[in-house]
């Protein structure tokens, strides 16, 4: 039987039920649209990560006091570091290395800033006028710390928008004094807009001179280094020189952990993608649970149309004409639930977020659609190959007789 | 030709058996139009359905044209359904979805014609019932006689070399049964087609030019009809 005509009167016997055909077909639309929606959920989190990191500035090491076995593990919360790291250790290891590019110090800490009457807790953090760059934040006006401040212990210090906004509003702050703690600073730059990385607000912080924040602290302990390497190829080369510099100073013992970005990134990469794994897979359940509503109501279907079967058979139709008829019918209801699910979860992917009152980054990508695409297909198939089967291997004398 | 020998047909069901035939023999020449006649339950069904290759015999040799059929297997038997018979049965077996051009059309669907010749020749063969002006109409909206009109179109749109027909007058009034045997008849006269129709009534099996009679699953009288109805 030829093909065209095959798939006119799968078509029409589909038709023929059309709220049975549609609501059979609303099971598969659901786990599509639920395999697409928490795909572009869990790869929107992982594309969001990714960028986060990057902002945060790329080909960076990492060194915290304290050792942490865990490669790749987050950076230690805890400061209580056996051995301390010191000013000195990031100049010496950006002296001493040849891969290294930069070797910034940061001092951070909580600290009260008070501006005429208003006053509010901040985070300040010590550095190198490096910590720039590394970082990849600008400036919007005046200047950064430089060099000379560090040297000179100057009490200068930058602001970050949320910080300037809330103690000067509108109100120029270049040259203003403020007070961080007890000491006096002149504010000698205002940061541009940077935003929140990984839960970290960029722009509610203050940066001072690292001496002068140590004073502050009063602690030579740093926070940590950054680090950043000439050449990212030379990563695992830097971290190794790194180690070797820093045990030697450290009177061979490894008290600290170097973290990469790339480390960061490669763990949450993998989370995210075990995530979205998971995610997809639930979904998937509820795709093969609308696979066996097409099973279910085809088996009806065969039954109900016991005598057609009889009547196509007596008249010449062969297994193959009969199986192929019954298998169309399922694998339509499940291709074109497929599309629909497919174009509802990426219209909802794209459409969703813009009315939730919390942030979530989704990305419809290629691979869900083909992969819902196929995996609905596929469901059509396994589920509709045993009640065509079954209609295939009818007995034409029992099925014309059947009422 | 038709050549049946010794064909028995067992139907086993759990521990007791049915013997429906029990070594039936028939030859059956080209062009013959054959009444089969017996009580019920005799086996005329059964015997039907073997020569039209629905079914295959327990036992025995059924030759088609020469070609022993009895071990064929059920595609093989599909193709000889669909290129050599026809098949009118009592109660129509039409599709109720389709429309009369469409039921006439299905065995062209599972043939070797081509798909834009479909509609010539079901049409061709409504004509020669005279349902030209019912194409579409549904089974549901055509009369018992017109339905019947319908299959013998459907039976003879592939242009089978031989029609059977289980008693296709069964359900229908005495007029339009006889409407439906004079078409048999001219099928039989004008084309050369063999038709064999299982049938209870004496004066439909005059319409034929030969009476077989059947009981307990085996021939016991095989007649000549004398001057047959027209
Ligand atoms: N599928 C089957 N399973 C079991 N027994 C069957 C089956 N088909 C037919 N029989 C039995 O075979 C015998 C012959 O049946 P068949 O239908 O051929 O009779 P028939 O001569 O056509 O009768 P009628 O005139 O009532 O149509 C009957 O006894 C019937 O019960
Ligand atoms: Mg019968």
């Amino acid at each position: 039987m030829n093909i065209n005509e095959t798939f006119k009167v799968s078509l029409e016997a589909l038709l023929a039920n059309k709220i049975r055909s549609s609501l059979t077909m609303l099971g598969v639309i659901i786990g599509v649209t639920a395999v697409i929606l928490l795909v572009s959920v869990g790869e929107g989190a992982r594309l969001y990560i990714e960028t986060e990191l990057t902002g945060l500035g790329s080909n960076l090491l990492i060194v915290t006091p304290g050792k942490v076995d865990t490669r790749g593990s987050f950076r230690p919360h805890s400061v209580g570091a056996i051995r301390k790291l010191s000013y000195d250790d990031a100049l010496f290891i950006k002296r001493r290395s040849q891969y290294l590019k930069e070797a910034v110090p940061v001092i951070l800490g909580t600290a009260n800033l008070k501006y005429k009457n208003l006053s509010r807790d901040i985070t300040v953090i010590g550095l190198t006028p490096e910590y720039l760059q590394l970082r990849i934040l600008k400036i919007e006006s005046g200047s950064f710390v430089t060099q000379v401040d560090v040297d000179t212990k100057k009490k200068v210090i930058v602001l970050g928008r949320t910080a300037k906004r809330e103690l000067f509003g509108n109100e120029n702050a270049l040259g203003k004094l403020v007070t961080v703690g007890e000491s006096r600073y002149r504010v000698v730059g205002i940061m541009s807009k940077k935003g929140v990385s990984l839960g970290f607000d960029f722009d509610d912080v203050v940066f001072i001179p690292v001496t002068s924040a140590g004073e502050l602290f009063d602690t030579d302990k740093l926070f940590e280094i950054i680090t950043s390497v000439k050449n990212p190829e030379n990563l695992d080369k830097a971290i190794a020189e790194i180690k070797e510099l820093l045990i030697k100073r450290h009177s061979n013992k490894e008290d600290f952990t170097i973290t990469s970005q790339s480390d960061i990134l490669s763990t949450m990469q993998t989370i995210l993608t075990i995530m979205t794994g998971v995610l997809a897979g639930i979904a998937g359940i509820s795709l093969v649970v609308g696979g066996i509503g097409i099973m279910n109501i085809m088996l009806v279907s065969v039954r109900e149309r016991t005598r057609e079967i009889g009547i196509r058979k007596a008249v010449g139709a062969k297994h193959k004409d009969i199986l192929i008829q019954f298998l169309i019918e399922s694998i339509t209801l499940s291709v074109v639930g497929g599309i629909i699910g497919i174009i509802i979860g990426a219209g909802s992917s794209v459409v969703i977020p813009f009315f939730l009152p919390f942030y979530l980054p989704t990305e419809v990508t290629l691979w869900s659609v083909l992969l819902a695409f196929f995996f609905s297909a596929a469901v059509g198939i396994f589920f509709g190959i045993y009640p065509a089967r079954k209609a295939s291997l009818l007995d034409p004398i029992e099925s014309l007789r059947y009422e | 030709m038709i050549v049946l020998k010794d064909i028995k047909k067992r139907y086993q069901m759990g521990d007791q058996s049915i013997d429906a035939l029990r070594g039936a023999s028939l030859v059956i020449k080209e062009g013959e139009f054959i009444s089969i006649m017996g009580p019920s339950g005799s086996g005329k069904s059964t015997l039907m359905n073997i020569i039209g290759c629905l079914d295959r015999p327990t036992s025995g040799s059924y030759k088609f044209d020469n070609k022993e059929v009895s071990q064929l297997n059920d595609d093989e038997l599909a193709s000889i359904r669909n290129e050599k018979i026809g098949f009118i049965f009592q109660s129509f077996n039409l599709l109720p979805r389709f429309t009369a051009i469409k039921n006439v059309e299905l065995p062209l669907i599972y043939s070797r014609v081509s798909s834009n010749e479909w509609h010539k020749t079901a049409l061709d063969a409504m004509k020669s019932v005279g349902l030209e002006n019912r194409l579409n109409h549904k089974p549901s909206e055509l009369s018992g006689g017109q339905q019947q009109r319908v299959a013998i179109a459907r039976a003879l749109v592939n242009n089978p070399s031989i029609i059977l027909a289980d008693e296709p007058t069964g359900n229908l009034d005495s007029k339009s049964g006889e409407q439906i045997m004079k078409i048999l008849q001219g099928l039989n006269e004008d084309k050369g087609v063999t038709i064999i129709l299982v049938t209870h009534e004496p004066n439909i099996a005059q319409f034929s030019k030969r009476i077989i009679h059947i009981k307990d699953g085996a021939v016991i009288k095989d007649e000549k009809v004398t001057n047959n109805r027209k």
